[in-house]
Parts: C-alpha cells; sequence; structure tokens
C-alpha cells in the first residue's frame, strides 16, 4: 500500500510539473563574504536589486527596542552629502523606486528601475550611497521618530494591531519575537543617533549581507554589482546574539477595546525556517486553516456559522522557532463561542490529522499552483531574498513540488502531534466585552 | 492610510504593449483578451457592470452581498465546490465589489482555463440563492462590515465624507451598504439584484496571459455561447447637482490620531479624444504626493512638520462623478486645522504660481517608469483591461495613457488646480474620543543628554 501510494504520487508529481517550472537562479558569494542570487530575465527592461541583512527587532536590546526599525528606516533619510528630499528627488527623477522591508528577522532595501543605461546607473549609484553612507541627521532623526510614534498611537485604536503585539508578548515575553518590531514611546525615547550608528555598523554587514538580482542585467555586470555592494559595507560580520526564546507559560489575555468586533488570537511557539517538519506542517495546514475556502477553520467558522469574515492558521516560520497562530474577528457576544470551535477544531486535527481527500485536494492545489507562484519578478525576488536569507537550498524551487507530494498522512499526524499541542495554548483577545 | 492603493492603481496605469482582442459574442457577452507570454500562467476576470453605484436605498450593499452569495451554489456545482474544483485544479481565486461593477476571477496554469470559463458561465444563469445559505452568509458580511468599517476610524470618516460630498449620485452610498440595510436585507433583495444585472450582455470576461487568443474565444463561446441574452435594467444618470458651498463634518470615534480628509468635486475622464484636465489631475496628485519630495510631503511631513503623513489622491476614471482628495494625519502638538491651512496653501501656491518643468518631467518620468513596471504582473494588467471595458472607454487607452500623461503641459495643471474651490470642497476631521479601558500609555520620555 505505502509503496504503490508513494509512485502515484510521484507520477502525479512528473506530470504536474513539468520542464519550466524553474527558475534559473546563479549563486555566488563575494569576496568580502555577501551572498548573491541572480536570476537574468530579459523579458522586460526593468531590474530589481535587494540587499538583506540580519537586523530586524529579534535581535535588540528590551530597552532600545525599535532601534532597528528607527536605523531601517532612516538610510534614505540623508546620505553621502544628500538630504532627504534630494534622495528622493533623484530616485524619482530616473522613475525608480526604493523600497524596504523590515521584520523581525530581517531588514532590507531594494530598488526597482529601469535597465536604461542611464536611469540604472543612477538609481544604483544612489543605492549603494544610501546603503554605504547613511548619515543619520540628528533633526531627521527626531523628525521619523515623532512619525514612528504616529503610526503607534494611530496602531493604539485598531484592535488587530494590539491583539497581534500582546499574542507576540504573550509568547516570547519581553525579548526576541517579543519585542514589538517598531518599539515603544518608551524605548524609543531613548534612542540617540549614535545608537542607530553603532546599530547600522553592527548589522549591516558585508559578510551577512544577502543580494538579491532579478532582471534585464547580465552575470558579468550582476557580479560588478554585487562586488560594488559589498566593497562599500561595514566589513565582517556581526556575532549573532540572538536571544533563545525561554518558554513562557500559556496565558490567556483579554484586553477590553471599544471595539465591534473581537479579535482573537491563539497559538504557541512552533518551528523555524530549518525545521525538518516545515513540509508536513505546512501542508497539513493548508488543510487546517492555511488553505482559505479549503480549509477546516473557515468552513467551521465561516461557512458553517456565519461567525467571521477572516479565519486562519498559520506557521511563521522564522531564523528561531516562530508562531503557530490561529485567528479570527467576530462580533463581542459571539467571541468565546467562536473560539470554542476554533479550539476543538484544531483539537480534532492535531488528534485525528487530515484525510486521505484533503491531503489530495491540498497537494493538488499546492502543486498545481506553483506556477503562479513564481510568475513575476517580483514574486521571484521574494524568493530569491528567503532562500538566500535563510540559507535554503538553491534547489528550493525545484524541489517545493517534490516535497509537497512527498509528505504522508502519517508525516502530518505525527508532525502535528509533536509540534502542536491544543492544551498548551495562549489567547488573546482584543475588544468590547473582552473585561 | 485610505487612498494608496486606489492611487496606485490609477497612476501606475498604462499600455498593455500589442496582442489585445476584442469580440462580442451574439449574446452579448464582450471577451478581451491580452496575450503575456512571460509564464505559464493565465488569469480570468469576468466584469459585470454592475456595482453599488447600481443600488437602490433600502437595499445598500446587495452588490456586494450577491457577489458573497455566487459562491454558494447551482444546481450542478452544489455549494462550495465552486472554491473547491478551482483549488483542485491549482488556482486561486477570489471577488471583489466597488462602485462600478462586480468581478470574479481565477488564476490558474494557462491550460486550465476550461474549469473557469465551465464554472462561470454556470453561475452566470444558474445560481439557487438558498434562503438557508443567506442567512449565514449575511452575517458574515456584516462582520466584514466591522472589521473593515466599524472599527476603523479612517474608514468611518471616508464613508461619512461620501454621504456628505454626494447628495444626490449614489457614490453617497457604501460599497459595503449601511449596517441597517445588510441587518434588514432579505434573499428577494439578492435574488431581484441577480436577475437585473447578471447576463451575458452586461458582462466582460478579460483573459490575460500565455494563451492563444482564438482558442480562448472558441472556449468563450463553447461555455459562454448558450447563455440567453436578456434586455437590462434602465439605468439613470443620477447627476450630482451643483454644491453651493463648502460642507464640514466632524466624526467622532475612539482612537488616539486626529486625522482630515478633503474631498473637492472633479470633473472625470469621459472624452478621451478632448479631455486633457483628468490626466492635468493626475499630474497634479504627483506633483503633491507622489514621491519622497513632491510638495506636500516636502513641505508639510520633512520641513515645516506638521504632518507625520500626507497624501493626495484623484479618482476621475469612473463611471461616476470625479473627486479630488486630500488626507493627512497632523503631528503631535499640531492641530487638524493647522494642517488643513497649509494643505490649503499648498493648493493656492500651484493656482497662483503653477508647477515647474522640473516638477513636470520627474512626473513624467515617474510614468514612463510605472508603465514599464507594470507589465510585471499580467493580473493587473487585465484589471486595466477590464476597467476600460466596464467604463466603456476605448482599450488602446491602455498604449495612450503615458502618452496622455506626458503631454500634460505646466500651465493645464495650473489651470486643473483652479478647480479646486472653496465651494466644491467637503471636509471631514475625526475627533479622537478616548479608547476607556485601554490602559494609558505614557508619554516618550526622552533621556535628556547632560
Amino acid at each position: 500500500m505505502r509503496a504503490k501510494q508513494f509512485l502515484s504520487s510521484l507520477f502525479a508529481c512528473l506530470m504536474t510539473l513539468p520542464a519550466w517550472a524553474s527558475v534559473d537562479i546563479q549563486h555566488w558569494t563575494t569576496p568580502q563574504g555577501a551572498r548573491v542570487y541572480f536570476v537574468e530575465n530579459h523579458d522586460i527592461p526593468m531590474l530589481d536589486v535587494a540587499v538583506d541583512f540580519p537586523a530586524g527587532s529579534r535581535l535588540e536590546r528590551a530597552e532600545k527596542n525599535g532601534v532597528a526599525a528607527l536605523t531601517h528606516a532612516m538610510l534614505d533619510q540623508g546620505a553621502g552629502g544628500l538630504s532627504d528630499i534630494a534622495i528622493a528627488k533623484r530616485f524619482a527623477d530616473v522613475g525608480a523606486t526604493l523600497g524596504g522591508i523590515f521584520e523581525q528577522d530581517r531588514a532590507g532595501v531594494s530598488l526597482r528601475t529601469l535597465s536604461s543605461a542611464r536611469e540604472r546607473d543612477i538609481a544604483l549609484a544612489l543605492m549603494l550611497t544610501v546603503l554605504h553612507k547613511p548619515e543619520f541627521p540628528e533633526s531627521v532623526m527626531r523628525r521619523e521618530r515623532a512619525r514612528v510614534l504616529a503610526a503607534l498611537r494611530d496602531e493604539e485604536s485598531r484592535p488587530g494591531e494590539i491583539a497581534q503585539k500582546a499574542f507576540y508578548q504573550a509568547l516570547y515575553g519581553n525579548q526576541g519575537y517579543g519585542l514589538p518590531p517598531s518599539g515603544t514611546a518608551k524605548t524609543l525615547g531613548r534612542i540617540k543617533r549614535n545608537d542607530l550608528l553603532a546599530w547600522y555598523r553592527a548589522r549591516y554587514r558585508a559578510g551577512d549581507a544577502v543580494i538579491s538580482i532579478i532582471g534585464d542585467m547580465s552575470r558579468a555586470d550582476a557580479e560588478q554589482l554585487a562586488l560594488r555592494i559589498a566593497v562599500g559595507l561595514p566589513q565582517g560580520s556581526s556575532a549573532e546574539t540572538a536571544t533563545g526564546s525561554a518558554a513562557m507559560p500559556p496565558v490567556e489575555k483579554r484586553i477590553t477595546h471599544p471595539s465591534a468586533q473581537s479579535h482573537v488570537l491563539m497559538g504557541q511557539v512552533a518551528i523555524a525556517r530549518s525545521d525538518a517538519d516545515y513540509f508536513p506542517l505546512y501542508v497539513g495546514n493548508h488543510v487546517l486553516g492555511g488553505g482559505g475556502f479549503d480549509s477546516r477553520i473557515l468552513e467551521e467558522v465561516r461557512q458553517k456559522r456565519g461567525y467571521a469574515y477572516s479565519a486562519y492558521s498559520y506557521f511563521i516560520p522564522m531564523a528561531q522557532p516562530g508562531p503557530f497562530l490561529i485567528g479570527l474577528q467576530t462580533k463581542n457576544a459571539q467571541a468565546n463561542d467562536a473560539l470554542k470551535v476554533a479550539r476543538e477544531t484544531v483539537a480534532r486535527f492535531v488528534a485525528e490529522g487530515p484525510t486521505e481527500a484533503e491531503l489530495t485536494q491540498a497537494k493538488n492545489n499546492l502543486v498545481g499552483g506553483f506556477p503562479l507562484r513564481i510568475d513575476s519578478n517580483q514574486k521571484i525576488l521574494g524568493y530569491l531574498r528567503a532562500i538566500g536569507f535563510y540559507r535554503l537550498p538553491l534547489t528550493y524551487l525545484d524541489d517545493w513540488g517534490k516535497n509537497v507530494e512527498g509528505v504522508t498522512l502519517e508525516q502530518i499526524r505525527d508532525a502535528f502531534k509533536r509540534r502542536v499541542n491544543p492544551e498548551n495554548m495562549s489567547v488573546v483577545i482584543v475588544g468590547g466585552n473582552a473585561g | 492610510m485610505h487612498l494608496k492603493t486606489a492611487l496606485l492603481l490609477i497612476f501606475i496605469a498604462s499600455p498593455a504593449g500589442a496582442g489585445v482582442t476584442d469580440v462580442s459574442l451574439d449574446n452579448g457577452l464582450r471577451v478581451i483578451v491580452k496575450e503575456d507570454h512571460r509564464a505559464p500562467v493565465a488569469v480570468s476576470q469576468l466584469w459585470y457592470k454592475a456595482g453599488s453605484m447600481d443600488e437602490h436605498n433600502g437595499a445598500t450593499g446587495v452588490a456586494h452581498v450577491l457577489e458573497h452569495m455566487m459562491f454558494k451554489g447551482t444546481e450542478k456545482v452544489p455549494e462550495g465546490q465552486f472554491s473547491k474544483r478551482i483549488a483542485a485544479a491549482g488556482g486561486r481565486e477570489n471577488a471583489f465589489t466597488n462602485r462600478d461593477a462586480t468581478v470574479y476571477f481565477q488564476q490558474l496554469q494557462k491550460d486550465r482555463l476550461p474549469i473557469a470559463f465551465e464554472l462561470e458561465a454556470d453561475r452566470m444563469a444558474n445560481l439557487q440563492l438558498k434562503d438557508e445559505s443567506f442567512a449565514k452568509e449575511i452575517q458574515v458580511v456584516m462582520e466584514e462590515r466591522r472589521l473593515r468599517t466599524e472599527d476603523d476610524p479612517q474608514a468611518v470618516v471616508y464613508e461619512q465624507l461620501m454621504s456628505v460630498a454626494y447628495q444626490a449620485h449614489p457614490y453617497r452610498r457604501p460599497i459595503i451598504g449601511w449596517m441597517d440595510d445588510l441587518q434588514n436585507m432579505v434573499p428577494q433583495d439578492a435574488r431581484d439584484w441577480y436577475g437585473r444585472w447578471y447576463a451575458p450582455g452586461n458582462a466582460t470576461l478579460v483573459v490575460a496571459g500565455d494563451v492563444n487568443p482564438q482558442q480562448v474565444i472558441a472556449l468563450a463561446k463553447k461555455e459562454f455561447g448558450p447563455l440567453a441574452g436578456k434586455p437590462l435594467s434602465l439605468r439613470k444618470p443620477q447627476e450630482e447637482p451643483p454644491q453651493r458651498g463648502e460642507k464640514r463634518i466632524t466624526v467622532k470615534a475612539p482612537a488616539k490620531q486626529p486625522y482630515l480628509l478633503m474631498g473637492y468635486h472633479a470633473p472625470r475622464l469621459s472624452d478621451v479624444e478632448k479631455d486633457t484636465t483628468p490626466w492635468a489631475l493626475q499630474v497634479l496628485v504627483s506633483v503633491l504626493s507622489g514621491n519622497g519630495s513632491a510638495r506636500l510631503t516636502k513641505h508639510l511631513v520633512k520641513e515645516q512638520r506638521i504632518a507625520a503623513d500626507v497624501a493626495a489622491g484623484y479618482d476621475g476614471i469612473n463611471r461616476g462623478p470625479g473627486m479630488f482628495y486630500l488626507e493627512g494625519v497632523p503631528s503631535e502638538g499640531k492641530s487638524v486645522s493647522e494642517l488643513e491651512k497649509a494643505i490649503r496653501l499648498e493648493i493656492r501656491r500651484i493656482q497662483k504660481d503653477g508647477v515647474s518643468e522640473e516638477e513636470l518631467n520627474r512626473v513624467k518620468a515617474q510614468a514612463i517608469a510605472g508603465d514599464v513596471y507594470q507589465r510585471d504582473s499580467v493580473f493587473y494588467q487585465a484589471m486595466q483591461l477590464g476597467e476600460l471595458a466596464t467604463l466603456g472607454l476605448p482599450l488602446d487607452l491602455l498604449e495612450k495613457r503615458v502618452d496622455m500623461l506626458k503631454a500634460v503641459t505646466a500651465d493645464q495643471v495650473k489651470a486643473a488646480a483652479k478647480l479646486l474651490t472653496d465651494d466644491k470642497l467637503s471636509v471631514a476631521v475625526l475627533d479622537p474620543q478616548p479608547i476607556v479601558g485601554a490602559p494609558r500609555k505614557p508619554a516618550m520620555e526622552i533621556d535628556h543628554a547632560r
């Protein structure tokens, strides 16, 4: 039985993953230690470049919470003798856009530019200035800090944001992933210009940089570009001082808020990106709460009972073990009922696992939908950045379908039983009936 | 903030390039195919020209409720099976409703398009609309309203401003509907809506991706061709009467941050051969807040530090009337009225002195680049075509749009800015109310250096 099933799923995999479903990723490391991921594609005369660092909020000290986000926000607010406004002007003049990502693990900068020589050269030179010579002007820092505080005040009126912060704090305490990514009013007040400079010098290093490039550029030019990026960064690697996640006892936290709905989040610390259980848990969760209208949680909470517009579950695998999270929002009076349904759905799934039919349906959706994951430069860039940052295999995209296809019912049951404990979850409820 | 996505949609708009095929079936269904062979995928979007602007009082939100009900089954495809079958084919699918249209879409591997067509054609004619499904789904829609509007103070401000800025035109009503209308909606409201607007002659099928247009059209004929055409309801123009002076409202909601939203009645694009003002207004938006050095951002956020955030926006490519928006959040210690004054001063400066060639060139460079970047998304290209078709605008506007923007002169921008007069303005201000029960956060503590 087992062997036959294996063969048939392998066959299905070969059928559904023809040769075109791959991306030719070129990879090398610069002499400074920067890891480069490059996809050459001349279909559209444009170029995307991203440079990421392990410089997210996880690595902060609690008393300076917010320094990572503020450093990241300040990179293009004055650099190499150019003012914030001059930098913005120069990018806009060539139609280039500078973007950024800031997460708990990583901080990064991305550039999209036309590949025509004049526009490209100006945009790339300016990106190098931002990466290599940020000045963190004192007065601009005060302004940007005030804007972060304004955004934090805005979040205080949003039950979803309040719940999110309380959830991470419940799981991780006041450290690592438990720190609010943008900091707090109290900790931001302590941050000085020197803190930003020190953070930049320690965390934006060539030896840690992940450079992702896709678009209308030759390999030789990409090598040159990667070298220019790496040479001008602070050299060396930062010592990873990740605070291990001390296990927090599960809590139930109710926060009163004058909202029409209660936001309910439930979960626990689960897996890191490198975890061997990644695929069984990912595919299993597609059945439980990740597959939208094809998932049990949405079926039970929304389709059967009309309790919520959105209801889901996710693993959020990061550099360190990230959360497993179940979420929904419902009118205050029915928060406890909806929570009960979500709890029972998770408990039943952990106890029994998916059915054969559910697993087949999930695999068909995931494998059959794979080409949609890589149908634009934007999406491929996202994969390059993740592969580089989390040190996933270069064949990650090629193997993805096989890895999904290979997951068995038994692996899912086993992984969920070991990694998800419905009796041991923290719960956060923010809403009008919460007190 | 609120306007950003809308802005992007309008502004980064432009050429789809060559390769657009446009035909109509005998029953009135329009089929548009855009070839893009970069990846072996296709998107199918079915646009019904029926949005919240076609609703009547007492049944606001019904366009969107019907959108939800479209997933609730036909005789051939029982409830829940639509999504299941698309998912089994590796597809992604959803739908959205706006003021002008309701749109259903699927993204799939290119050779799996037939399943999408088969299912869409079936529910165009055979929806069951059972009472018990309706009873549950209307609860879901009310939860959606609570999530997206009631508990989002800025969304409440937007809803209230629209209801004041427009007196007669149906744009005054929220797309999701008033809560009271949702509470009192009955299945027959949805049935009436379905009967009135869901017909081949009121729909446009847009397919973009790695497809052969002739094969797509043949497939559309096979699946949609047998559906009977039917006469459509009469649409009334419901023109908005001229505004007779500035309007101003205060919205109280639990919040920590004040918020300002201003809307000026403005022209919309109607005659593509002659209209220049809508393009000039789009350029004006970009001059005001299109990048980090644009006027509002530079002056109010970066230099004067009156605003924590500020943006301009323009809805000018719609079935209904156009509107020019300004919005902002004042910095701590600054009032909403100081912010409003500063924004209006910036508008007056352009009305008086116009914009520089440098600013104009910057905006055009952004438009030209944006035109290239949008080719990265097949879904977005299909969106553009569906929107133009639904508005009755020529499809080649996709290619011409960038030229229209490039042709805008500094004088035209100045003239467009002069249309933003006080008598056409409505202002809404969010007056934050205490968040009772929430712990008071301490004010920022600054460690003073020595």
